[in-house]
């Protein structure tokens, strides 16, 4: 089955266009899940800091 | 209806919606892509002219759809919000923009893929490519002005106007095959009259290209989700969100 994805003379050109799609399709996954995870350590740290500064201002 | 659009323009909704329907979009899409590639790869027969080169067109004819697809969705979400102030037409455009320009540089790249065994030449500046390579710099300019300028209202308003004024550079696109001369093939498959292309090669076409909208789908909401959280960071929905992980 798998000898058909030769593609004799024009291997190079085939699978590179492929293997580039792949790559800037995953990427497209990968960057707003890295930006949602920053995000919400960003959120979550600022949200306990002012639960403290809260809390000390009334201590 | 309205009311219905009402609530799901609201960044709340929107938030938690979109967070239900990415799944399925996602998991459609694998599938969908799956089935496209074997069709693709192993089921459909050499071209009689191109040989296996023309397996190229399977990602680069979807991917030239989509940049053109998105620069619309994209238009007409900056044209709604620059009308009606909505703010998650600005973020869908916003987001858009660089799936958009990705999908752009997949058409122009393998494009040129596709180009070099069948024309002798990686590029060439006929009235398609140029108009291609064009329509990059015009996803390039809206992202540009979104992440120049700090406010985010206002930048939305930029970028809006300079998405709508480039639309014009759509037809372009589209009809440059028939109104220039050029190296690039016709079209194939939208035309009127019956697509000059055989089904074992039509179906994994159809299907890629259906693979990809959904992959759009996909990705568009999760960019836009992070957004509205972004955005609605002072809101106490996204302060109870957060308090709960």
């Amino acid at each position: 089955m798998f000898e058909s994805l030769q593609m004799g003379k024009y291997a190079f050109y085939i699978w590179t266009s492929y293997g580039l799609t792949l790559v800037v399709l995953v990427a497209n996954i990968i960057i707003p899940l890295s930006q949602e995870r920053t995000l919400l350590r960003t959120l979550g740290r600022k949200l306990r800091r002012k639960r403290r500064d809260n809390n000390e201002s009334k201590a | 209806m309205w009311a219905f659009l009402h609530k799901f323009s609201s960044p709340k909704y929107f938030y938690f919606l979109s967070g239900r329907l990415i799944p399925w979009f996602a998991w459609s899409c694998l599938a969908v892509m799956l089935v496209g590639l074997y069709y693709g790869l192993f089921e459909a027969p050499p071209d009689y002219q191109q040989g296996e080169s023309y397996r190229i067109m399977f990602v680069h004819v979807p991917a030239a759809w989509m940049s053109m697809f998105i620069y619309m969705v994209m238009a007409v979400a900056g044209g709604i919000g620059l009308i009606w102030h909505i703010k998650l037409a600005e973020i869908m455009a916003a987001s858009s923009a660089p799936i958009g320009a990705s999908f752009t540089f997949l058409a122009l790249v393998t494009g040129a893929l596709w180009g070099k065994p069948m024309w002798g030449t990686w590029w060439v500046w006929d009235a398609r490519l140029t108009a291609e390579l064009i329509l990059l710099f015009l996803y390039l300019g809206v992202i540009a002005l979104n992440s120049a300028i700090e406010d985010k209202r206002t930048a939305a308003r930029a970028s809006g106007v300079l998405a709508l004024v480039g639309v014009v550079n759509i037809p372009i696109i589209h009809y440059s095959v028939e109104w220039w001369n050029t190296l690039h093939q016709g079209a194939s498959v939208t035309k009127l009259d019956a697509p000059s292309i055989h089904i074992s090669m039509l179906i994994p076409l159809l299907l890629m290209a259906v693979a990809f909208k959904l992959y759009y789908a996909t990705v568009v909401l999760m960019r836009a989700r992070c957004e509205v959280l972004d955005r609605e960071r002072n809101s106490s929905w996204v302060q109870d969100l957060i308090s709960a992980k």
